[in-house]
């Protein structure tokens, strides 16, 4: 995997200024997302991970401009999509996709699932002629395991998984480079996951797209990905290879977050010695001063408290933001 | 072959404490009835921890909602479920209130929707108290704070005169389990206790629950989808599919020799995070058949890779093929 990358993200900031009283003043800032980079190559799935409110969905969303408010620079197959006027970024979109963690609520109800799926072909070739269009659909349908005469059933006709699919065909249909993919299984009973999470391998085996991958589940994120980036109240802790994050996190956020996930194994769960976190997260809008996870870390000092930790090389492919990662 | 499950885990002490026999619930709807639970049969012995585990409607839900008397206005509940002896089905609802919330709890997924947003925790924890127990509201009070604490809630004198709103999910779960526990009850019902729940504070909850069940001796039913979750908490487990149970047995025979395919099929569909290469994952093919339309004979065929012509025929019947272990399938060898 050494081709150049089609994605390179340099100090991403998603940070919304929250409404600060009747008279608008003490405006605060919620840094959802602060300081984020990162280069993803073809054919390769990063896993984002981190609890409710790290800013992994803000992140996902952030790089493909879907929110306000964002700033850094994304460099999209050489071009800065910052730089970009409206009309050209539209036109890039066609190539990077996003799916989203409910199935249902995000496929149109008036719409047949043949029109869901045909609809950003429509918007990106609208020279194809309607014969063109089903069979690309009716093709794209069979990839992601549709009946293709299933073409005129509308979505509540469909179970969960297969709404999945329908939301993975309507992202698929341009043969995008980049699709992210926020919580696509969270919604899916556990029979239904596996047979998700192959279909989005298998395609991507197919097709050397990328993969953004963000999962609150850090066992289907480390199957699925190559490399691993763990979140922390918007900043990135850890971005290492998927081996190394289960054999030897250095973070030790990322530590109590391994050690928390049950294993569906009793003896091993039985036997196993769990980091459990004191306490909550901080809230975001009210952030301690340096590393943002000293509050709960058993390895705090003065220095952490003192000076936000950045991301330094702990290895080849392991990076942590850690004052005492070889602690 | 698998060896019995490890004793030193395993609190039980043998008096049955809540037996459930041949328990059917059906629901009244406009396209007809819906059999969500089906002859439904099981033991909880005191200090026991079960792990009831299935996917969305496959009933694990219904049978606890049955037998606490919390059924939707539709549905209707038959059969027997024996608390110390007397038929929770059979009690008017004064004798089930002296029962639920007292010896016997529940706790639900979603904490906000249980606690009352506009009451403080303390009018929430200290009412049970009054009612239940007959205690002074300054003894309640004092039991209360001694319960959050014992549930690592920070500051709880100063919290208890808070809105659950002011609490965090995490927090306002363990005000639940500690609702749940102020009366000392011989059973707490968890129905997916930590799902709603980040990974780290599940562990911190299931750590507490843990503990408590060693501490008090308590009986767990832990209602879940997650098996990693059964398989740190639970001394046996039942697995439901569509409404009935396909199969029971002591946690690591369920785990390392589970005979129904369904069961295999669940192991095997999840990604471990102990994984030492990425194999692909093996999926249950299909999906859960609809409970108004089930297929003659095993609910299950259309999705099993043992299928063979008579189940899907002739519906398997819950088995014993060895003593504490139960199966329906035709395929399972005894």
């Amino acid at each position: 995997m050494s081709a150049a990358p089609i994605l390179s993200v340099h100090d991403l900031r998603v940070h919304f200024p929250i409404g600060g009283g009747l008279l608008r003043r003490s405006k605060k800032m919620l840094k959802a997302v602060d300081g984020v980079s990162f280069d993803l190559r073809p054919g390769e799935t990063l896993g984002l991970v981190g609890e409710s409110g790290c800013g992994k969905s803000t992140l996902g969303r952030g790089l493909l401009r879907l929110l306000p408010n964002v700033a850094g620079r994304v460099v999209w197959l050489g071009q800065d999509l910052a730089k970009m006027p409206p009309e050209a970024l539209r036109q890039r979109r066609h190539d990077m996709q996003i799916i989203f963690q409910d199935p249902l609520a995000s496929l149109n109800p008036r719409m047949t699932v043949g029109e869901i799926i045909a609809e950003p072909l429509r918007t990106f070739h609208p020279e194809l002629l309607p014969t063109e269009i089903k069979r690309r659909v009716q093709e794209m349908m069979t990839k992601v395991g549709l009946l293709p005469q299933q073409i005129n059933r509308y979505p509540h006709e469909f179970s969960g998984g297969q709404c999945q699919r329908i939301g993975i065909a309507r992202a698929m249909i341009n043969n995008p480079r980049l699709i992210v993919c926020d919580e696509p299984v969270s919604a899916l009973d556990v029979s239904i996951q596996a047979q998700i999470v192959n279909l989005l391998m298998d395609l991507q085996r197919d097709t050397q797209m990328a993969l953004i991958f963000i999962s609150h589940n850090l066992s289907v994120v480390r199957h699925i990905s190559h490399r691993i980036m763990v979140l922390y109240l918007g900043r990135v802790v850890e971005l290492a290879d998927r081996e190394l994050i289960y054999s030897s996190p250095r973070h030790p956020y990322t530590q109590a977050l391994i050690s928390a996930v049950p294993l569906p194994d009793p003896d091993q769960e039985r036997q196993r010695r769990r980091v459990v976190l004191p306490g909550d997260p901080p809230s975001p809008l009210d952030p301690p001063s340096g590393c943002l996870f000293r509050t709960r870390c058993t390895r705090a000092t003065d220095l952490c408290a003192r000076e936000a930790p950045t991301l330094v090389p702990a290895g080849p492919g392991q990076e942590v933001a850690c004052h005492h990662w070889d602690r | 072959m698998p060896s019995t499950p490890r004793t030193a885990e395993t609190a039980a002490t043998g008096a049955a404490l809540l037996e459930v026999a041949g328990l059917d619930t059906v629901f009244a709807t406009p396209e007809g009835e819906v059999r969500a639970v089906n002859e439904v049969s099981f033991t909880v012995a005191e200090g026991e921890s079960l792990g009831v585990v299935g996917e969305s409607g496959s009933g694990k839900t219904q049978i606890f909602l049955s037998i606490m008397g919390l059924l939707a206005a539709n549905g209707r509940a038959s059969g027997a479920a024996r608390f110390r002896g007397r038929n929770m089905l059979e009690l008017d609802r004064a004798a089930l209130n002296q029962v639920r919330g007292n010896r016997m709890a529940m706790v639900f997924q979603d904490p906000m929707t249980s606690l009352n947003p506009y009451l403080t925790v303390r009018r929430q924890l200290t009412e049970v108290l009054v009612q239940h127990k007959g205690m002074s509201e300054g003894a309640a009070l004092a039991a209360a704070i001694a319960m959050l604490k014992q549930v690592q809630i920070p500051e709880a004198e100063r919290r208890i005169e808070m809105y659950p709103h002011e609490f965090s999910g995490g927090m306002r779960q363990r005000v639940m389990i500690a609702m749940a526990l102020l009366c000392q009850p011989e059973v707490l019902i968890a129905d997916e206790p930590t799902t709603a729940l980040d990974v780290t504070v599940q562990a911190q909850i299931l750590e507490l629950i843990g503990e408590l069940r060693r501490a008090s001796h308590t009986a767990i039913i832990l209602i879940t989808h997650d098996l990693g979750v059964v398989a740190g908490l639970c001394d046996r487990v039942m697995v439901m599919y569509a409404g009935r149970t396909v199969e029971e047995g002591p946690v690591r025979d369920i785990f390392y020799s589970p005979r129904h395919p369904y069961t295999a099929g669940l192991l095997h569909s999840l990604p471990r995070l102990d994984e030492t290469k990425a194999e692909r994952l093996v999926a249950i093919p299909g999906q859960p058949p609809n409970l108004q339309r089930l297929p003659q004979g095993c609910a299950f065929q259309d999705r099993c890779p043992r299928c063979q012509p008579l189940c899907r025929s002739e519906r398997p019947m819950l088995r014993q093929i060895e003593p504490g272990r139960t199966v329906a399938c035709h395929r399972a060898e005894s």
